[in-house]
C-alpha cells in the first residue's frame, strides 16, 4: 500500500503505523466518571464494508498524523489529510 | 541427445556437471533439465507419495516433477526446479526422496499400496488412536513421503533489498512483453522489464531496465510489486560483496502482463512416466536448447496450437510415430505438417495408457472404431491446450473467468493499472479445441496433480465422498496444494470435478492464486536482516568508554547497555553486589541516556502537561523537576518518568526506555489531533543528549569537582528535585537533575552527546578520592526494587494507578488521558493485585519473577492464585533476596506470611509482606 503524506509525498507502507477509526471523538470535558460515552470512544469501533476514515502516523517520516480514507475492501486511499488540520476544523 | 545445431547454447563452452554423483556434460545456456535430456537422462525423481519415477514434464517455472536437491552443505537448496536451474561448471545435484537410489526405490512399494494411498488416506487412516499420532504416524509418514531435505546450516549467503519506480512494469519479455516495453519505452516512459529466464539476446532496449532471472510473484495495493532477482543463482557461489538473491519493491504506475500461458496435460494412465512430456516443453528443448528429449515419439493434442511442436519434432532427428487427436476431426493444419513429415494423424483417438517401467516405452492409442493399436516410444508429447497464466491478475481479489471458445480462463477484473496481453489474455491460442479432460478409463495411475500424486480418481472419489466445492476439492486431494500450487493440474482438476458433478466448469468455480508465483526464499524477503542486523543497534555515547572499562552489554530493546562492569575473577552477581554497595556506601555513575527524553516548547507547554499526565503541573516552578504518571486512555498506567521545567514555557521530559517511541508518538496525537490548538512543540531529544546518573553519599563532592565555580549546588541552592541548566568542566553547557532512582543522593547530568564518553571520564577522575565506581542496570535494577520504584515488569499494561501505588497522584481537578476509565469501579478495586514488597521468611530462599502467590495455608490451585512477584534480586544492602509482587488486597497485608509457588522452579516457600519501599522509607537519604 502506498499512502500520499501530504509533507513528504507518496511513501510504502513500512513507513507508517496504522491507529484505528479517525470517526471516534474524544468527549469533551468529558468528566470523570466512566460514562457509555467513554466507553464507546475507548472500545467500539465499526467495521464498515467500503469507506473508513482512519488516523495513520508517519512514524519513519515526519511523524504528522494523518486521516486517510480509504476503502477498505480494495484498499483504495481517496483522500489524505494532516490530522492537525482536521482536527482544527472540527473544534471551530 | 544433443542435436547437431541449431538452439542458443554455446557449444563453444562446455561445462561439467554431476547428478547423483554422475558425471555429465552440458553447454553454456542449458538448464538443469535439459543438460539431463542431453546426456539421455530421463528419470530424475520421485514422487511425493507412491514415489512413482519421474522425469522432466515441462520446460519452466511450472514444472511439477523435476525437483531436485541443488548445491552441498549450508548451500544446498531442496526443491529446486531442474528447468530453472541454469548450468554452471561444478553444479552439483542431486535427486531426493528415494532411498536407497532413483532407480531402485524401497518406498516405491507406496504406488503398489496406492489404494490406500488415495485422498483423504491421512485423515481416515491415522485418526485412531490419538496419542498414535504425534509418536508414531507423523513421523513415519514424514520419511516415507515428502521433499529434499533442508540444509539444516545457517544460510550461507547474502541478500539485498531494494525499491524500483516506474511508469510501466512489464512482466515477461516474451514477444508480446517486448513489444510492450519498446512501445512504452518510445513514449518516453519509464519502463521495467521483469522475465524470469536467464538473459535473452532478443531484449535490446537501453532506455528499458531489463531484469532478467527476476519473478514477479505478488501484485500488492497502490500499484506495488513483489520481485526476486536471481542475481547469483546461475553461479557456483556469488561473487565477493554479490548478493545471492535481491528483493525488489517495484511501484510502478501500470503493468503489462505479457506472462503468456502454461500448458495442460492430458489424463491419461500413467501419464507421469518419465518421458511423457508438454508438447511445448519438447519444442523448447529442441529449438532453444538443441536437445532431442527422444529418438522416438507420439503426439498426443486435442487443438491446433502443437502445430509448431510437430513441425519442430518433424526438423529434428527426432521420429515422430503418430499424432493421436483427440478431435473428431483433425485440423488441416495439422494435417498438413504432419504429411510432410509422413506422420499418420489419428482423429478421433486417445492414448489410453502408456507403458514401460522407469521411462515410458510404449503407448496404446484407443482409435476411434474402438481398436488399440500400441505404438512404441520413448517421448509422449502432450498438449491438453493452454492456460493463460494470469496468476498475478487474482492477487488482489479479482476472478479470472471461464472462457468456452478457448475451454480456459482469462483475466477478467484486473489490479487497477494492469493490462493483460498475448497469450496472458487469452490471445492466439487453443484454436479450434475440444476439451478433453480425461480419456476414458483413467485410474488411479491417472494423474492430475503431479506433485503431489492426485489422479482422477481421487478426483471422482473426492465426489463421491461429498467434497464438491472446489475448496473443499482443494484441500481433501490437495490438489494445487504443491510446491508448483497447481500451475499444470489446477484447470483440468477442477474440470474433472465438473464432469463428476455434471455441472459446467464455471458452475464448478476456480482457486483464487495467491502470492507468491513460484517459492520465494525467506532469506530473500529478509534481505539483511538477519542476526545482528534484524534490527539496528542503538550505543550510548559512553559505549567505548564503558568497553574499555571490561563492562558486559545487555541488549535492552535496540541499546546495548552496560550491565556490569566486572573486575577479575567476579561473576555478574558479585560486581553488581559490589556495585550497589559502593553507591549505597560511597559513589557511582551510569549511562542513564536510553530514557527517552522530549523537548516540550510553547505558551500552552504546562496546559498540554496536564492532559498526558495524571497529576498536577502548572504549579511546577522554573527549576523543578517532577514525578509524573501517564495513563492511556483505557484508564491503565501508560509510562511514568519525571518532567522538568527549563523555562516558563520550556519543559524537558523523560520517558522510560522502551517506551520512548511510544510515548512520543502519543504525546504527537494528543497534539495534533486532540488538542490542536494547543500552542505547544515536541521534539524527541533522546539522542541529542547524554545523560548520567550520579548517586550516592559523595555525589555532591564530586558534582562539586565538575560544575563550574559559578553554579551553586548546594543542597540550599539546589535541592531534590532541583532542575536547571548549567555549565561543567569550564564551559561545556549541561542540564543539571536532581533525580534519584537509587534513593541516594543523585543527580543526573546531560551533555550534548558527543561530551558522553568525556563526562563519564571526567565523573570518574573526579570522584577517584570519593571511591567512584561506574554501575551498569544490573545494579540499577537492584537499587530501584530495594526503592520500590514500578519498572517494566510492573508498567505492563495491565496494572492501574491504584494498582502500583500512584492513587494519589491522579488528580480530581482537571481532564487528563485516562481520568474517566480510571475511575471504573473494577480498576479502583482493592481486591485487585497491587504492589507489595516480598521479603522470604527464610533469607536462604531466593525469590523469582513469575512465582507465584498464595495464602499461607492454601491449596497451589490456579483457583486459590492471589497474584505473582514481577521483580526479585538479591539485595547486598539487605542480605537477602527481596521481590515486588503483585498482590490481591496487597496494600492491606503488610506482614502477612504468604506462600510463594513455583513448581517449575521447585520453589516453595514462605514470605513477608512488606512495604514495596525496602530502603530509606522516609527518603532521607534523597534530601541529603
Amino acid at each position: 500500500m502506498r499512502i500520499v503524506c501530504p509533507h513528504c509525498g507518496e511513501r510504502g507502507l513500512q513507513e507508517f503505523l496504522y491507529h484505528g477509526d479517525a470517526t471516534v471523538t474524544r468527549p469533551r470535558d468529558g468528566g470523570a466518571e466512566p460514562t457509555p460515552e467513554w466507553t464507546d470512544y475507548v472500545y467500539f469501533r465499526e467495521n464498515p464494508n467500503g469507506t473508513h476514515v482512519e488516523l495513520w502516523y508517519h512514524n519513519a517520516g515526519c511523524h504528522a498524523w494523518l486521516v486517510v480514507t480509504r476503502n477498505l475492501r480494495n484498499h483504495l486511499i481517496t483522500a489524505v489529510e494532516t490530522a492537525h488540520d482536521v482536527a482544527l476544523g472540527r473544534s471551530s | 541427445m544433443r542435436l547437431s545445431h541449431g538452439g542458443t547454447i554455446d557449444r563453444s563452452k562446455p561445462i561439467n556437471f554431476t547428478f547423483d554423483g554422475q558425471s555429465y556434460q552440458g553447454y553454456a545456456g542449458d538448464t538443469l533439465a535439459s543438460a539431463l535430456l542431453a546426456n539421455g537422462v530421463k528419470l530424475v525423481g520421485r514422487s511425493f507419495k507412491y514415489h512413482r519415477p519421474r522425469g522432466i514434464l515441462s520446460a519452466g517455472s511450472e514444472e511439477p516433477n523435476a525437483l531436485v536437491e541443488l548445491r552441498m552443505g549450508a548451500r544446498r537448496e531442496p526443491n529446486t526446479r531442474a528447468t530453472m536451474v541454469e548450468l554452471y561448471d561444478g553444479l552439483v545435484a542431486h535427486s531426493q526422496n528415494r532411498f536407497p537410489s532413483l532407480r531402485h526405490d524401497l518406498l516405491s512399494i507406496n504406488s503398489k499400496l496406492s489404494p490406500f494411498f488415495a485422498a483423504g488416506f491421512y485423515y481416515k487412516t491415522f485418526m485412531w488412536p490419538a496419542s498414535f499420532w504425534e509418536k508414531l504416524y507423523e513421523p513415519l509418514i514424514r520419511k516415507a513421503a515428502g521433499l529434499g531435505r533442508n540444509a539444516g546450516l545457517a544460510d550461507a549467503d547474502t541478500y539485498e533489498t531494494g525499491h524500483l519506480f516506474c511508469d510501466v512494469l512489464v512482466i515477461g519479455a516474451g514477444e508480446a512483453g517486448v513489444k510492450a516495453a519498446y512501445e512504452a519505452a518510445i513514449s518516453g516512459a519509464r519502463v521495467i522489464l521483469c522475465d524470469e529466464q536467464a538473459p535473452s539476446d532478443a531484449v535490446d532496449m537501453p532506455s528499458v531496465k531489463y531484469l532478467p532471472r527476476t519473478t514477479v510473484f505478488g501484485v500488492y495495493d497502490g500499484g506495488t510489486y513483489g520481485a526476486v532477482e536471481r542475481v547469483a543463482d546461475h553461479l557456483a557461489v556469488p561473487a565477493a560483496h554479490q548478493p545471492r538473491q535481491r528483493y525488489w519493491r517495484i511501484v510502478a504506475k501500470r503493468s503489462v502482463l505479457a506472462t503468456g500461458a502454461i500448458e495442460r496435460p492430458l489424463v491419461f494412465t500413467n501419464n507421469d512416466l518419465p518421458g511423457v512430456m508438454l508438447a511445448g516443453a519438447v519444442e523448447t528443448y529442441i529449438t532453444r536448447y538443441a536437445v532431442a528429449p527422444g529418438g522416438r515419439a507420439v503426439l498426443f493434442i486435442n487443438h491446433d496450437g502443437a502445430v509448431s511442436a510437430l513441425a519442430a519434432m518433424g526438423h529434428s532427428v527426432m521420429a515422430v510415430a503418430a499424432v493421436v487427436d483427440a478431435r473428431a476431426e483433425s485440423s488441416p493444419v495439422i494435417r498438413e505438417i504432419a504429411a510432410a513429415f509422413s506422420i499418420p494423424v489419428f482423429s478421433g483417438a486417445v492414448i489410453q495408457r502408456a507403458r514401460g517401467r522407469l521411462a515410458v516405452e510404449s503407448v496404446e492409442v484407443l482409435t476411434r472404431d474402438g481398436g488399440v493399436v500400441r505404438f512404441d516410444c520413448d517421448v509422449v508429447a502432450m498438449s491438453g491446450g493452454w492456460n493463460p497464466a494470469l496468476h498475478l491478475t487474482s492477487h488482489l481479489d479479482d476472478k479470472p473467468v471461464w472462457n468456452d471458445a478457448i475451454a480456459a480462463f482469462v483475466p477478467d477484473g484486473l489490479p487497477p493499472g494492469m493490462t493483460a496481453v498475448g497469450a496472458a489474455a487469452g490471445e492466439a491460442i487453443n484454436l479450434n479445441i475440444v476439451p478433453l479432460w480425461s480419456v476414458p478409463g483413467a485410474d488411479a495411475k491417472a494423474f492430475v496433480d503431479f506433485q503431489n500424486d492426485v489422479t482422477a480418481a481421487d478426483i471422482r472419489l473426492a465426489k463421491q465422498e461429498g467434497f464438491i466445492a472446489v475448496e473443499h476439492l482443494k484441500r481433501y486431494t490437495t490438489l494445487g496444494m504443491a510446491t508448483d500450487q497447481g500451475k499444470t493440474a489446477n484447470v483440468n482438476g477442477l474440470a474433472l470435478m465438473a464432469m463428476a458433478t455434471g455441472k459446467t466448469v464455471p458452475q464448478t468455480g476456480t482457486t483464487r492464486f495467491r502470492p507468491p508465483y513460484t517459492p520465494v526464499a525467506l532469506g530473500a524477503l529478509a534481505g539483511p536482516h538477519r542476526g545482528k542486523s534484524f534490527k539496528p543497534t542503538r550505543l550510548t555515547p559512553t559505549h567505548e568508554w564503558a568497553k574499555s572499562l571490561g563492562a558486559v552489554f545487555v541488549e535492552t530493546g535496540l541499546w546495548l547497555r552496560a550491565q556490569y562492569f566486572p573486575k577479575m575473577g567476579e561473576d555478574w552477581l558479585a560486581a553488581t553486589n559490589r556495585e550497589v554497595l559502593a553507591v549505597r556506601q560511597r559513589v557511582g555513575i551510569c549511562d542513564v541516556t536510553t530514557l527517552g527524553k522530549i523537548d516540550i516548547q510553547g505558551p500552552d507547554a504546562a496546559k498540554f502537561l496536564e492532559c498526558v499526565y495524571t497529576n498536577s503541573w502548572t504549579n511546577l516552578a522554573v527549576g523543578r523537576a517532577r514525578y509524573g504518571v501517564m495513563l492511556r486512555e483505557d484508564g491503565f498506567v501508560m509510562d511514568d518518568g519525571t518532567t522538568a521545567r527549563i523555562s516558563e514555557q520550556h519543559y524537558v521530559m523523560t520517558t522510560t526506555t522502551a517506551n520512548a517511541g511510544k510515548v512520543f508518538q502519543h504525546l504527537e496525537f494528543c497534539h495534533q489531533w486532540l488538542w490542536p490548538e494547543m500552542d505547544v512543540r515536541l521534539i524527541s531529544i533522546t539522542d541529542q543528549w547524554a545523560q548520567i546518573a550520579l548517586a550516592g553519599p559523595h555525589a555532591r563532592d564530586v558534582l562539586q569537582k565538575i560544575v563550574d565555580k559559578t553554579f551553586d549546588v548546594s543542597n540550599a541552592a539546589f535541592g531534590y528535585m532541583a532542575a536547571g541548566e548549567v555549565t561543567i568542566c569550564g564551559g561545556t553547557p549541561a542540564r543539571l537533575f536532581r533525580l534519584s532512582f537509587s534513593g541516594e543522593l543523585a543527580y543526573e547530568i546531560a551533555v550534548p552527546a558527543r561530551f558522553g564518553g568525556a563526562l563519564a571520564a571526567a565523573l570518574m577522575k573526579a570522584g577517584e578520592e570519593f571511591g567512584i565506581v561506574p554501575y551498569g542496570t544490573e545494579a540499577l535494577g537492584v537499587m530501584r526494587i530495594e526503592k520500590g520504584h514500578p519498572a517494566g515488569n510492573e508498567l505492563n499494561g495491565q496494572t492501574s494507578a491504584h494498582d502500583l501505588g500512584f492513587g494519589k497522584l491522579l488528580s480530581k481537578k482537571k481532564d487528563f488521558i485516562g481520568r474517566a476509565m480510571a475511575a471504573r469501579p473494577a480498576l479502583m478495586d482493592q481486591a485487585r493485585p497491587n504492589l507489595v514488597g516480598l521479603k522470604p521468611v527464610n533469607e536462604a530462599d531466593r525469590l523469582r519473577g513469575g512465582a507465584h502467590l498464595l495464602a499461607h495455608d492454601a491449596q497451589p490451585v490456579a483457583a486459590n492464585d492471589q497474584g505473582h512477584v514481577t521483580s526479585a534480586a538479591y539485595s547486598p544492602t539487605f542480605g537477602h533476596s527481596i521481590g515486588l509482587a503483585l498482590l490481591k488486597q496487597g496494600a492491606a497485608r503488610h506482614g502477612e506470611i504468604i506462600r510463594v509457588y513455583d513448581p517449575i522452579r521447585n520453589g516453595d516457600f514462605l514470605a513477608e509482606v512488606v512495604n514495596p519501599v525496602f530502603y530509606d522509607a522516609q527518603g532521607s537519604r534523597l534530601h541529603a
